[in-house]
């Protein structure tokens, strides 16, 4: 990588809100590394963010349920990154993996262990470098376990609560790591549900959030629009035999 | 289903949002019937609302390519040109034609053949495209240019996404030094002074009459005439501390909801003209530095500002008229409605030139276009307005339509018959079909 650029690994480059953080670091001049199941499928992508900034991203293999593989990706990489963005997430059938525990399984270790171990990697060669940020897209549905989705709910719950022992962990090494709970995000993820329209951040939101706040502003746990962290703060605060019954 | 409408909010109609993603996605779902494409929605009436399915191409907004020695991009149909502006303009690079909002996608650009304040001489939007990507409802995709599937090439130019789903376009834009424009005022008191005045701004690249829709008699079509040239370098030296390309500014205004109420009355339009007028007056003759948005979109600065008409919506009305009859229809169009309608403050008289597409709208003429509350009124009122245009061998803009009767439309349109025999061969009819073309028989 060029002289004087930062570079940003982004994990989950073809999901909307990944393409939105991609298209916000190159717009800043930053190098951009995607990974992606299918690289192919990033082909566009990369062409857009090469139009934009005038630098081509890289655009690399990168499974996270390999977890196997990910000193080797590591070491393939070129250099160290600045920065490292996990954007990659499940958000999975709630009802038929109820029932379907390889499908369950497959979304824990999609949204925890494979970010967790990842970042652990990371972590370490952030630490001895001194610098760096480290930044886990994670989810308001960590904040409390619903009836609804509280597979999903809890992966992102240990995700939460790993990134924010790492932050404590890191935090005299020079290193910052930063928790982002999006809320509602019109992507494909969420696509074809019935979203409130003052509750749902459009993807460009959250990367504004994720560089603006996590980047640049050194904040620890992000709520894109601030009207979650009332609202998460409330469901937290309520006792556990009312919420269950509230049915939330 | 949601609930769909154009940017003048009538008329509505459900339809199922398919949300596209990726070029592909449009192949699986080609197959269904009664869809059509929507871009940024601001079209005013129904064209962008399928029959029964709406493909929202609004994520296919990557850049796919861009050659700096000769200015052409290539884009995915639901990039807005609002960011083309902000990632070229600070290059150097404007597009050659844009229409009156930076919000419209350049798929629908191209569905509409939108025009400029440039159309007498460089045409519309359509001219400036070198190629485009179609997805078919067979599933095909095809690559269309002077070169390969011509027809379907001009029929798509203009064609209200009735021929195929356009999925990327490669358009030529323009070298620019500043981002700023000169600009130069006229007043002209009546009708035929603002026509005389556009038929002489036919040299400047940019033209446009803001027209006084409510003066009356001997005041009639009283007009001021706005023309302006891109800024060179030189043209800004001497004034200090002006930057090649203006920052931009975050628009500070927008209307936040519906107003209860329609706000444009005729008593707080006739207000705004007069004072408006008389400012022109004042200002006219001199060059002024102003900046593209602020020339090209001046409407943008207020987001929003269809909610001012209040929960019914408004309609726009636009015509083109062709050369020879332009004066006479027009003084009999801006009698009724200054006699009998409510028009909007923001109505405007402009030359328009020749233009590609089977379908396009522009012709060698005078267009004008003008916002009206809906009203039970206003309705049978702008049939009888039709019925001049019909006359004088005009016709209306589709992209502005949502009540045009289908008379008004075959009548006005010369070469609805090959569109309609292209729609048939490319086995688009009634696959591709928004409630537009439904209305219209298209």
């Amino acid at each position: 990588m060029s002289e004087n650029r930062r570079s940003v690994l982004i994990v989950g480059g073809s999901s909307d809100i990944g393409r939105a953080i991609a298209r916000r670091y190159a717009q800043e001049g930053w190098d951009i590394v995607l990974t992606a199941r299918d690289p192919g499928a990033l082909a566009a992508d990369a062409a857009d963010l090469q139009v934009r900034s005038g630098s081509a991203p890289q655009t690399m293999f990168l499974d996270l349920l390999d977890t196997q593989s990910f000193p080797t990706f590591l070491q393939s990489l070129k250099g160290l990154p600045d920065t490292a963005i996990c954007v990659a997430g499940q958000l999975g059938e709630h009802t038929a993996m109820e029932t379907d525990l390889a499908a369950a399984q497959a979304n824990l270790r999609t949204n925890f262990e494979g970010p967790a171990l990842l970042l652990l990697l990371l972590a370490d060669g952030f630490a001895k470098r001194g610098s760096g940020t480290l930044i886990g897209i994670s989810s308001v549905a960590g904040d409390r376990g619903r009836a609804s989705n509280y597979i999903y709910g809890s992966s992102k719950a240990g995700f939460s609560q790993f990134l924010s022992g790492l932050r404590a962990r890191l935090r005299r090494k020079g290193v910052h790591v930063a928790t982002v709970k999006p809320g509602f995000v019109r992507t494909a993820m969420t696509s074809g549900m019935k979203l409130p329209p003052l509750l749902t951040a459009e993807p460009h939101e959250v990367a504004d959030a994720v560089f603006a706040r996590g980047q640049n502003g050194g904040a620890s746990v992000i709520y894109v629009r601030r009207i979650w962290q009332l609202i998460m703060f409330i469901i937290r605060a309520l006792p556990e035999p009312l919420f269950v019954r509230l049915g939330l | 289903m949601t609930e769909l409408s154009g940017w003048g909010r009538y008329p509505r109609h459900d339809s199922t949002v398919m949300e596209m993603r990726r070029g592909a996605d449009i192949a699986t779902a080609s197959a269904l019937s009664g869809a059509i494409a929507r871009g940024a929605g601001r079209a005013y009436g129904d064209a962008a609302i399928g029959e029964s399915v709406t493909f929202d191409m609004r994520r296919l907004d990557r850049l796919l390519g861009f050659d700096e020695a000769t200015g052409l991009l290539t884009a995915e149909a639901g990039v807005l040109l609002a960011d083309i502006i902000a990632t070229f303009l600070p290059r150097g690079f404007f597009p050659l034609v844009v229409p009156g909002t930076k919000f419209v996608s350049v798929g629908g650009m191209i569905a509409a053949n939108v025009h400029g304040k440039n159309h007498h001489r460089d045409g519309g939007f359509g001219d400036h495209v070198v190629s485009l990507k179609l997805a078919l409802p067979s599933g095909d995709v095809l690559h269309c240019s002077d070169e390969s599937n011509t027809e379907l090439f001009n029929a798509t130019i203009g064609g209200m996404g009735l021929t195929g789903t356009i999925l990327e376009a490669s358009f030529r834009m323009q070298r620019i030094e500043t981002g700023w424009v000169v600009q130069r005022n006229q007043a002209a008191p009546n009708l035929a002074a603002a026509l005389d005045l556009l038929s002489r701004a036919d040299q400047c690249t940019y033209s446009v009459a803001w027209i006084d829709c409510l003066a009356q008699g001997r005041d009639l079509g009283r007009s001021l005439i706005f023309t302006a040239e891109h800024a060179s370098l030189k043209d800004i030296e001497a004034d200090v501390g002006r930057t090649p390309f203006p920052v931009r500014r975050k628009s500070a205004l927008s209307v936040p909801l519906p107003s209860p109420v329609n706000l444009v009355n005729r008593h707080a339009v006739g207000l705004l003209n007069r004072t408006y007028f008389k400012r022109g007056q004042a200002l006219a003759g001199r060059a002024i530095l102003n900046d593209c948005d602020s020339y090209f979109f001046p409407l943008d600065g207020i987001g929003n500002w269809n909610l001012l008409y209040g929960r019914r919506g408004f309609l726009q009305h636009q015509a083109v008229l062709p050369s020879a009859t332009a004066a006479p229809a027009l003084e009999e169009m801006l009698d009724v409605f200054s006699k009998r309608a409510t028009p909007s403050f923001l109505a405007v008289l402009k030359r328009l030139g020749p233009t590609r597409g089977t379908l396009s709208f522009p012709m060698e003429g005078v267009t004008l276009a003008l916002d009206l509350p809906v009203t039970p009124e206003v309705f049978g009122l702008l049939d009888e307005i039709d019925r001049i245009v019909v006359k004088a061998g005009g016709r209306l803009y589709l992209a502005k339509d949502a009540r045009q009767k289908r008379d008004t439309f075959e009548r006005g349109y010369d070469r609805l018959d090959a569109f309609r025999a292209l729609r048939a061969t490319m086995g688009t009819t009634g696959k591709l079909q928004s409630r537009q073309s439904l209305r219209l028989g298209l």
